[in-house]
């Protein structure tokens, strides 16, 4: 074999390892264009295929809950629960994406004018403080001191003579919104609050630090955090069930007009006492006043 | 023997102007995916940005969507504090890096070595944002005061993250500095230390430059690891100890939550990112060909 052959094998090789490259890269650069412009346009899921409950991080794991013992009792189709936030939920239910949209603030008028609410349970809202934290209660108005940035020491509520660091969670957060209704009103967050993008993180923030204070869905208070008593009245399923306890909020699934069959029976099964029952376990006040009354 | 390479040339999809029109239509519509993403990113923030108004949009000092507050200046404040943070901390730890592993190891540590910092790159983001949350937060929190989420912990993130960037591209270069600068000045009687300070780490100040210029581009764009440390906080931070928001982090903390005109503010804010990383690279173009000219001029 000649020197020249091998070369031009050689080269031949080369182009046709190009074009092999450039075909694969033509489907790829294909299929990123695809997808920029899929981007655009929301894919509606099967109807019958799967169920999709699409929202609030604070409802998701009480609906996954709720999913897998309804799929256990041979329940079919199958629930997909998705995160996302209060506002991708209703945003997903008003456009179709989802099925079911979950929320854990109240709706607004617009929202309440297309959207069908069924509330599946209440839910407390905590005020809550590292357990070093010798502080006990709060009032109302102390905390929205502290959150909107007027009282900035323990010292003033009987504490140690330390800063007060102040956990919140993001904007559009169903959580924040209820605490911004329940607790600060008119008045605005300081711009100095460490914002945190999730119950657990804001757990873990507080559980951390000695001088923290934040607010956490009452089902996940445990052990490493401090809930505080608001305006006297200690945050527990029975003050909150009694609406006592002054930070109260809506759990809610939402449907665009009438539910389809698969889904009006998964809601006959979290609004019946199964369901209920399990959300009581899981520590939030059922929406139904029939179960552990 | 030609024919038989000529037969090769003639079958379909292999000749050379059908490949070339294929490369120029791939490149191409790399370039398209930028336009579609700049497009995309405009359209989205545009609205936001005029109805707020330019100006006020910049320089506002309050982000309070559910309040309509649209100001995201202690944002770019806060982006350009965590990336000099991470130069500060991470340059000179690179360029040390990379002199120690071109010019010093022996080539048995270099050939361990350069391959574990290569390893760095690899780790994801996440887990350095963890092990930042884990141990760097409540260290600074318990030593130096504070809540720990700093400006200070995401830049001591940021600078570690950036290290495996900085330093294979610094250490390219140098190597790339011919053998002969080093043998010119040996022979001139200059030190080890000497010849590095003064003769091949200017020769290779461009690549270090633009090594520098990439961590930089990766330091303000991070995201993951630097919501976990930085703490999120809407104002421009008064102290290192203070928390701190960045651009990247506004959009990606809001992003699921956001709707209508908040969502459009946290399309703003990328456009806002986006002007700053093309100013940035403008300026990194326009600063290296003059230093390979300058370079060039050393050589001679």
């Amino acid at each position: 074999m000649s020197k020249g052959l091998l070369i031009q094998m050689l080269f031949s090789d080369r182009i046709r390892w190009a074009g092999r490259a450039a075909a694969a890269s033509a489907i790829v650069a294909l299929a990123i264009t695809l997808l920029i412009a899929g981007a655009g346009c929301r894919r509606t899921p099967r109807v019958g295929a799967s169920i999709t409950a699409a929202g609030s991080t604070s409802v998701q794991p009480f609906a996954e809950f709720l999913a897998e013992s309804y799929m256990a009792g041979g329940g079919a189709p199958p629930i997909n629960v998705q995160g996302g936030g209060s506002s991708a939920g209703i945003q997903a239910a008003i456009e179709g994406a989802a099925q079911i949209g979950m929320s854990s603030r109240d709706l607004k008028p617009d929202e309440k004018a297309v959207l069908k609410e069924y509330i599946i349970a209440h839910d407390a809202i905590a005020i809550i403080v590292n357990p070093q934290n010798p502080v006990e209660a709060l009032t109302k108005a102390q905390v929205r001191a502290v959150f909107s940035g007027t009282v900035t020491n323990w010292k003033q509520f009987g504490g140690p003579d330390r800063a007060i660091t102040v956990i919140s969670r993001e904007e559009g957060s169903g959580t924040r919104s209820s605490f911004d209704e329940g607790v600060l009103k008119e008045v605005a967050l300081t711009p100095s609050a460490l914002v945190q993008d999730s119950n657990g993180s804001v757990r873990e923030t507080v559980a951390g630090d000695r001088n923290a204070i934040g607010y956490l869905s009452l089902g996940l208070v445990d052990s490493r955090v401090k809930a505080v008593s608001l305006d006297g009245v200690q945050p527990t399923l029975q003050t909150a069930r009694s609406k006592q306890y002054p930070l109260v909020r809506p759990f809610l699934f939402l449907t665009k007009g009438d539910p389809p069959e698969g889904v009006r029976r998964f809601l006959d099964y979290v609004l019946g006492s199964e369901g209920q029952t399990i959300l009581l376990k899981e520590g939030l006040v059922p929406a139904n006043p029939a179960i552990g009354g | 023997m030609k024919e038989q390479v000529l037969t090769r040339k003639r079958r379909p999809g292999l000749s050379e102007k059908g490949v070339e029109r294929v490369l120029t239509a791939i490149a191409f519509s790399s370039i398209a995916v930028l336009a579609l993403i700049t497009v995309f990113i405009f359209v989205g923030g545009i609205p936001a940005i005029a109805k707020t108004g330019l100006w006020s949009f910049v320089s506002g000092h309050r982000w309070a969507p559910s309040r309509q507050a649209f100001g995201i200046f202690p944002m770019i404040v806060g982006s350009l504090y965590v990336t000099v943070g991470a130069l500060i901390i991470g340059v000179p730890l690179s360029l040390a890096g990379a002199v120690f592993l071109s010019e010093v190891a022996p080539p048995n540590v270099a050939r361990v070595v350069k391959p574990a910092i290569e390893l760095l790159a690899g780790i994801p983001s996440v887990i350095y944002g963890f092990i930042g949350l884990v141990i760097l937060v409540p260290l600074i929190r318990d030593h130096l005061g504070g809540p720990g989420f700093s400006v200070l912990a995401s830049s001591i993130v940021l600078g570690i993250m950036i290290l495996p960037t900085v330093i294979s591209i610094s250490y390219d270069s140098l190597k790339a500095v011919p053998a002969y600068y080093r043998d010119g000045s040996t022979a001139l009687g200059a030190t080890k230390w000497q010849t590095i300070y003064m003769v091949l780490l200017p020769a290779a100040r461009s690549g270090i430059l633009a090594g520098v210029i990439l961590g930089m581009g990766r330091a303000i764009g991070e995201t993951m690891a630097v919501i976990m440390v930085a703490g999120n906080a809407t104002q421009v931070p008064g102290s290192l100890l203070a928390p701190v928001r960045t651009l990247t982090s506004n959009i990606a903390l809001e992003m699921g939550y956001a709707a209508g005109l908040h969502r459009q503010a946290l399309f703003g804010t990328g456009v806002i990112l986006f002007v700053i990383i093309m100013i940035l690279s403008i300026l990194a173009s326009l600063t290296t060909p003059a230093k390979g000219r300058a370079r060039r001029g050393a050589a001679r």
